[in-house]
């Protein structure tokens, strides 16, 4: 019976324009982007109050973050290009392209993972000082959100067969929600590059 | 012709629907109904077990070093020979502060009554997201058993106040690290309800149902839910960076030189224990409104209803939250006036403090000017809905005073401030919480709670709670600082310990008045009057169901076609007229 059915699951709202879960999406995203701007402040005000806080250059290996910059930024373009696929209903590229991200991603852990295994083998854990607590909580942060992301894409890869089948306009929703995700978690390395590694 | 849509073809719906199983239907439910009745249940006992801790604590107050009778030997560690510890007595007011706040009110007014009530009264059939719905109760219940589970581990519960503060917290026992686990889990539930109430109120309104018809109470969930959403963050930040000192020994909040107990801290330091309160307070100021908004919707809601009459001033009600909710996000900091931030700081926090006032005095002016002229229905929510303005004044009048510097450094940190933040939270917020109980109970049961018992809990709720915080208020005045597990230990103290006994005597009295309430509730669903689909007259859509609703809600897709509050409107014959009815032609 129609009033048991939810609306605007696949179509957008006359009026607002946008689905249920890109609404949702968008405000998931203002409440993240709350909780790395607190942690965002809290760097500022340690690193303005403290007596001296290194150059982030001089400790940290700015090469192998460049190359994950790319990396990430890659993953975005190839996410963009998954969604696209679905646009033009073409569900085996979407697979190509999804799985390309989700490789790009765990290409990016496992260099994050390089990096975290020589700092610890010099003896630079987060309790060193507070320029390495603040690396290793922000960097570590972003790390689950990529792994989570990751589990996100894993499943909606596994899944795209029947859910495609089953209603392509909501499918291709969800793939656009996980993408606002991917550009966020993204966007959020855009941060961190230049405030921890460069500045 | 008032009569619910289609309330004869009732049990032919129920017949279409494909109902689930035991689990489905009662445990791992999506129906956003049964899901606000597992929050409102859960988080009911939940401020049942914190009232019990302050019960205990009330105790060691009135009668400090004094053993406990009859129980005091049954409680463990905590009480060696029934007289409490003060490492015991910390983790009661600790605990005291979060489960009421965190698994108790805000659950019940956001989770059970968002949950219940927002669906049906914009013409729902469920929530946006039922899963996601299911998944925030039990991540909150998930979160309430780590918090519970905190008494158990080795040292008991967090000890460093439900604020948190460090140092202290930094090197308190494990139970503060249980406490910020759980925040987290409870942080997230918030964050998957407020996303969904949003989304349910922006995009499945009913075919009709502009913004400014919606009724009250779902423009204060919707203010709500934005705090929750982008309040909260900030703190699960905090309490991250938090987790790390305590866990990975970083020493985000440890500044340089610390010593406790006479020995110097290894840690490196440079931390700062002042970015803590900053980035709770962040959240806590917010979450003052979180805890009053949907208390206030819930009142308006009634408070129309018993006086048969239109809202006063329904658009500047609604202008007076939205305003509100935006300003509370820039007063944060007048908690922290005695931490020296400088007088530039203290001022505009002052000033904005003096601003956020404004707001909440309009929607009071606007409650006590509908009852302007009405011929006023004494139900036993309307009971609870009338103490609700008179309380949440004292309330927020008695914060004024903490809101200006100077004399605020006077009063700071005394029992004034614990008297001023429960006037606004426990005879106002709590409540109108029990006020929404009463009044929606019929429609969630389909039985009317018995107005006998009703009064009678009220009245010695009444009694009894003013009984306890306005002493507070005095004992403030008197400089008794709060937190203190002994209150004779000063002077000063000494010379008004009668007024703890009456306070602890009050509590107690209510802790016995709410057991009525525990007993009609549970009896009522047996020996109930058999409530009718609309039993108050009301407007609005909930009540355009039928009672019980079913799953899906609404028969028809309802369409709404004025208002929310046409009561007695001139020329019907009835003295109300529902928003789902087509007007005559």
């Amino acid at each position: 019976m129609s009033a048991a059915e939810i609306h605007y699951i696949d179509t957008p709202h006359p009026v607002t324009g946008v689905t249920n879960s890109k609404l949702a999406i968008w405000a998931f995203l203002a409440s993240e982007v709350m909780l790395f701007g607190g942690l965002f402040s809290a760097y500022i005000l340690l690193r303005v109050g403290a007596v001296s806080w290194p150059h982030g250059s001089e400790l940290l290996n700015v090469p192998l973050a460049t190359v994950n910059t790319m990396i990430l930024i890659t993953s975005s373009v190839t996410m963009v290009m998954a969604w696209a696929s679905l646009m033009m209903k073409q569900l085996g590229r979407f697979r190509i392209y999804m799985s390309a991200t989700i490789l790009l991603s765990l290409g990016f852990l496992v260099i994050k993972s390089f990096e975290y295994a020589a700092k610890f083998e010099h003896h630079h854990f987060p309790s060193t000082d507070n320029f390495y607590g603040i690396y290793f909580t922000l960097t570590g942060l972003h790390g689950l959100h990529i792994i989570g992301g990751v589990f996100v894409n894993l499943y909606l890869l596994l899944v795209s067969g029947s859910a495609w089948k089953e209603n392509p306009r909501k499918f291709t929703g969800r793939i656009e929600a996980a993408g606002l995700y991917w550009h966020f978690v993204d966007l959020v390395w855009i941060f961190l590059f230049p405030a921890l590694y460069l500045l | 012709m008032h009569q619910p849509i289609l309330t004869e073809h009732h049990e032919a719906a129920h017949a279409e629907h494909h109902e689930p199983g035991f689990i489905g239907k009662y445990i791992f439910s999506v129906d956003h109904k049964w899901i606000g009745v597992q929050y409102t249940v859960t988080a009911l006992c939940f401020l049942f077990f914190g009232f019990c801790l302050m019960m205990l604590m009330r105790w060691q107050l009135a009668f400090p070093g004094e053993p406990l009778p009859l129980i005091g030997n049954l409680l463990g560690e905590g009480m060696p020979g029934g007289v409490m510890l003060p490492e015991f007595y910390n983790s009661l007011g600790a605990m005291h502060g979060t489960i009421m706040v965190f698994l108790g009110v805000v659950p019940l007014a956001v989770g059970g009554f968002g949950n219940y009530l927002v669906p049906l009264q914009v013409g729902a059939p469920d929530m946006a997201f039922p899963k996601l719905n299911a998944a925030s109760y039990w991540v909150y219940f998930v979160g309430g058993v780590i918090m519970f589970a905190s008494f158990f581990v080795p040292g008991g519960a967090a000890n460093s106040g439900w604020t948190s503060y460090p140092p202290l917290s930094v090197i308190a026992t494990a139970g503060q690290t249980w406490w910020l686990v759980g925040m987290v889990f409870l942080i997230t539930s918030s964050l998957l309800g407020s996303v969904n109430i949003i989304v349910t109120i922006v995009q499945l309104r009913a075919k009709g149902l502009s913004f400014f018809r919606m009724p009250f109470l779902v423009w204060a969930q919707f203010v709500t839910s934005f705090l929750l959403l982008l309040a909260f963050p900030p703190l699960e930040a905090a309490g991250i960076l938090q987790l790390m000192d305590r866990v990975a020994g970083t020493s985000f909040f440890l500044p340089t030189g610390l010593v406790v107990s006479g020995a110097a801290m290894t840690n490196a330091g440079g931390g700062n224990p002042i970015l803590w309160q900053h980035l709770f307070w962040f959240l806590a100021h917010p979450e003052v409104y979180v805890l009053i908004l949907p208390a206030v919707g819930i009142v308006t809601e009634i408070i129309v209803n018993n006086t048969r009459k239109p809202l006063y001033g329904y658009k500047t009600i609604i202008y007076g939250i939205l305003f509100l909710g935006f300003m509370s996000f820039i007063v944060w900091a007048h908690h922290m006036f005695m931490t020296g931030m400088g007088v530039t700081m203290s001022n505009f926090f002052q000033v904005t403090t003096m601003i956020i006032s404004i707001p909440s005095v309009v929607v009071l002016t606007v409650l006590i000017l509908t009852l302007w002229g009405a011929s006023i229905r004494f139900t036993v929510p309307m009971h609870f809905a009338l103490a609700f303005l008179p309380m949440f004044a004292i309330g927020g009048l008695t914060g004024l005073p903490l809101g200006l510097t100077a004399s605020d450094i006077y009063l700071h940190d005394t029992y004034y401030v614990i008297g001023h933040f429960h006037y606004v939270v426990a005879p106002g917020t709590l409540f109108a919480l029990f006020a929404g109980i009463y009044f929606w109970y019929p429609k969630v049961t389909g039985r009317m709670m018995s107005r006998f018992f009703g009064k009678l809990h009220f009245w010695l709720s009444f009694i009894s709670i003013n009984g306890i915080f306005f002493p507070m208020l005095i004992q403030g005045i008197a400089g008794l600082n709060r937190r203190l597990y002994d209150p004779t230990f000063y002077t000063h103290g000494a010379a008004i310990q009668n007024l703890n006994v009456i306070i602890s005597v009050c509590a107690w009295c209510l802790g016995a008045a709410q057991l009525i309430f525990v007993l009609n509730f549970f009896l009522s669903l047996k020996f109930g009057k058999k409530a009718t689909d609309n039993p108050w007259d009301s407007t609005t859509l909930e009540w355009a169901t039928p009672t019980p609703p079913p799953h899906g809600n609404f028969l028809h897709e309802p369409v709404v076609y004025r208002g929310p509050y046409e009561y007695s409107v001139p020329g019907m014959t009835e003295d109300f007229l529902p928003q789902h009815v087509p007007a005559k032609a």
